[in-house]
């Protein structure tokens, strides 16, 4: 990263910190939810952006694990569990199942590992629906509570959205840590270039395994915070639509971007409510200005910002080397 | 004293076609190993038998004495078997310093240690002292694909050497290397071989390349091994005239 692309990052992560500390202040409850719901979609879409922009495994299942990860914190916490351990578990069992199903999904790739997610999606849906003894099927679980937190009573809507937040906040310094160690690269490298990555001792399976996994117990602890969130868990949310819709955040962000599954979800989550105010026609405006975003730039948004960058970074090297290199014979090897 | 590496009567057959043919050969620890021949004599397929990317369809590979016949490619990269590409193969998105790393990380500490442990997984000296040796410290943040070809070229050198291998195969280094820079990996490449007494393997079109480099040459034709010798016997050898050298 070149130091202006640096310094854009930082301006860019300090104004969104600032805005997310006080703009809830002015809110009523119903923005304070949206905005919590926001967070909530922008942990599982982080998750699915390190299966699918940094590994490069499409992947049709995040939103099971989120139903999971919701199921799992909702049956927890209204059994008496405390919080900490319905994180722990939705988090550990969605690493889990993510693990157990890649080990033979991830066999293939491409669209048949898309194909062989969205079955897993189904699948868990169906379970959701029809398991009623434990899931109490389409009635949902209701009453799902907010416990108290280090002490913090969660149960009013903005301390609540301040720990969506904090969650938040843990999410992205723990996956800034991932995708910038030795295992972020080795996803790279998976991405872009397998056969050369095998070749230099980078087990490819187990990598993409493990991101396939981590990014299915991010999923989880995404479903954690969003029972707690709505009070409310039933299977409608966690259809196939949801794994489409967290797929296009991390698209239209900028998939392989680290903060594009941040922005996929300002899309994804809080567009559709400004733009509530043409009703109906909304949907359509929403699915023209996504289709126009992707055909102009198909690696997302922040890829819009990249090409600039490195366009603006081109054009300053072609300068310096002309400065540094009055004659054309000196060449390449100088 | 056991060879670093041993092929034995290797042979590849894609359908009807018999690419690679009953090739035996092997090779020292210290020695530079040469392999010529025409376009489509099988080169490439020997390579990627031997490193595990082709399964071959009959014959062994010792590295160290070690069957390895059929391994897959990082497990033979564990054994300190690296490549470098024919074609460009560097990876684009990361800087020519990440690509350094990334070519030597799996060879330090465990997974664990690759996760919680440091970033550049104390490779970066390593690196740096890569890109001083092979000239490229001015362009070590640039993003590799933004570097010209013969730099790439270099990059895909330096790479196969970041894990300290005992054994490397160098797939046409100089393939579309210019002059300045082509003597300048030549040097590079002898330089490597005496400190660290590290063997290799070149496949190359480039004669005056081979024949100054290596200190014994194979020709292959038709996927069969047709001479060996020493540069100046296959010089002079008429069959290898007739076949490739005559053209």
């Amino acid at each position: 990263m070149t130091p202006r692309a640096r310094l854009i990052g930082i301006a860019a992560a300090a104004c969104l910190v600032a805005i997310l500390l006080f703009l809830p202040l002015g809110l009523n409850t119903y923005g304070l939810f949206i905005l919590s719901m926001w967070a909530v979609m922008s942990i599982a879409a982080m998750g699915l952006n390190l299966t699918l922009g940094y590994a490069g495994q499409v992947s049709l299942a995040q939103g099971a694990f989120v139903g999971i990860g919701a199921y799992t914190a909702a049956l927890l916490t209204i059994n008496g569990y405390s919080l900490a351990l319905a994180f722990a578990a939705a988090a550990l069992l969605c690493f889990a199942v993510g693990w157990l199903l890649g080990y033979p999904a991830l066999r293939v790739q491409h669209h048949y590992l898309a194909f062989v997610t969205l079955a897993f999606s189904t699948l868990a849906y169906l379970v959701f629906r029809n398991e009623e003894w434990l899931t109490k099927g389409i009635y949902g679980i209701s009453g799902v509570p907010r416990p108290a937190a280090l002490g913090i009573d969660l149960a009013k809507p903005l301390p609540f959205y301040y720990f969506c937040l904090a969650i938040l906040a843990v999410v992205v310094v723990a996956v800034w840590w991932l995708v910038k160690s030795p295992w972020g690269r080795a996803f790279v490298a998976i991405r872009e270039n397998p056969l050369r990555a095998r070749s230099l001792g980078v087990n490819t399976s187990r990598y993409t395994l493990l991101a396939f996994a981590i990014g299915s117990g991010l999923g989880g602890i995404a479903g954690a915070l969003y029972a707690p969130l709505v009070e409310f868990v039933d299977p409608s949310p966690f259809t196939l639509l949801l794994s489409l819709n967290l797929l296009m955040m991390v698209i239209v962000g900028g998939s392989g971007y680290f903060a594009g599954p941040l922005l996929g979800a300002i899309i994804a989550v809080l567009l559709p409510e400004w733009l509530r105010a043409i009703q109906s026609y909304y949907l359509i405006l929403y699915a023209l200005l996504v289709m126009a975003i992707l055909m102009w730039s198909p690696t997302g948004i922040l890829g819009i910002a990249d090409a600039w960058l490195e366009r603006r970074r081109s054009i300053a090297r072609s300068r310096a080397l002309a400065e540094k290199t009055p004659t054309l014979a000196s060449g390449e090897d100088a | 004293m056991k060879p670093v590496l041993e092929v034995e009567k290797l042979t590849k057959r894609f359908g009807g076609i018999t690419a690679v043919d009953d090739v035996s050969f092997s090779v020292q620890e210290g020695e530079i190993l040469g392999i010529i021949g025409p376009n489509g004599c099988g080169k490439s397929t020997l390579f990627n038998c031997i490193l595990g990317q082709l399964q071959p369809s009959a014959g062994h590979v010792h590295v160290d004495g070690r069957n390895v016949t059929g391994s897959s490619p990082e497990a033979l990269n564990a054994l300190g078997v690296s490549r470098t590409f024919q074609l460009l193969q560097v990876f684009a998105q990361l800087s020519v310093h990440e690509n350094l790393i990334l070519a030597g990380q799996e060879h330090q500490g465990t997974m664990l240690r690759r996760l919680i442990g440091r970033r550049d997984a104390g490779l970066a000296d390593a690196a740096a002292q890569m890109v001083r040796f092979f000239n490229l410290q001015h362009l070590a943040d640039e993003r590799a694909g933004a570097l010209s070809f013969g730099q790439q070229k270099l990059l895909d050198c330096a790479m196969a050497f970041m894990s300290g291998p005992r054994l490397v195969l160098l797939d046409e280094p100089a393939g579309g290397v210019n002059l300045t820079m082509l003597k300048h990996l030549h040097g590079r490449l002898r330089a490597i071989n005496e400190e660290r007494r590290s063997t290799f393997v070149v496949i190359e079109h480039n004669m005056d390349f081979v024949m100054s480099l290596c200190s014994r040459v194979i020709v292959l034709a038709e996927g069969r091994k047709l001479a060996e010798g020493t540069p100046a016997q296959i010089r002079a050898d008429q069959k290898v005239i007739a076949a490739y050298l005559g053209h």
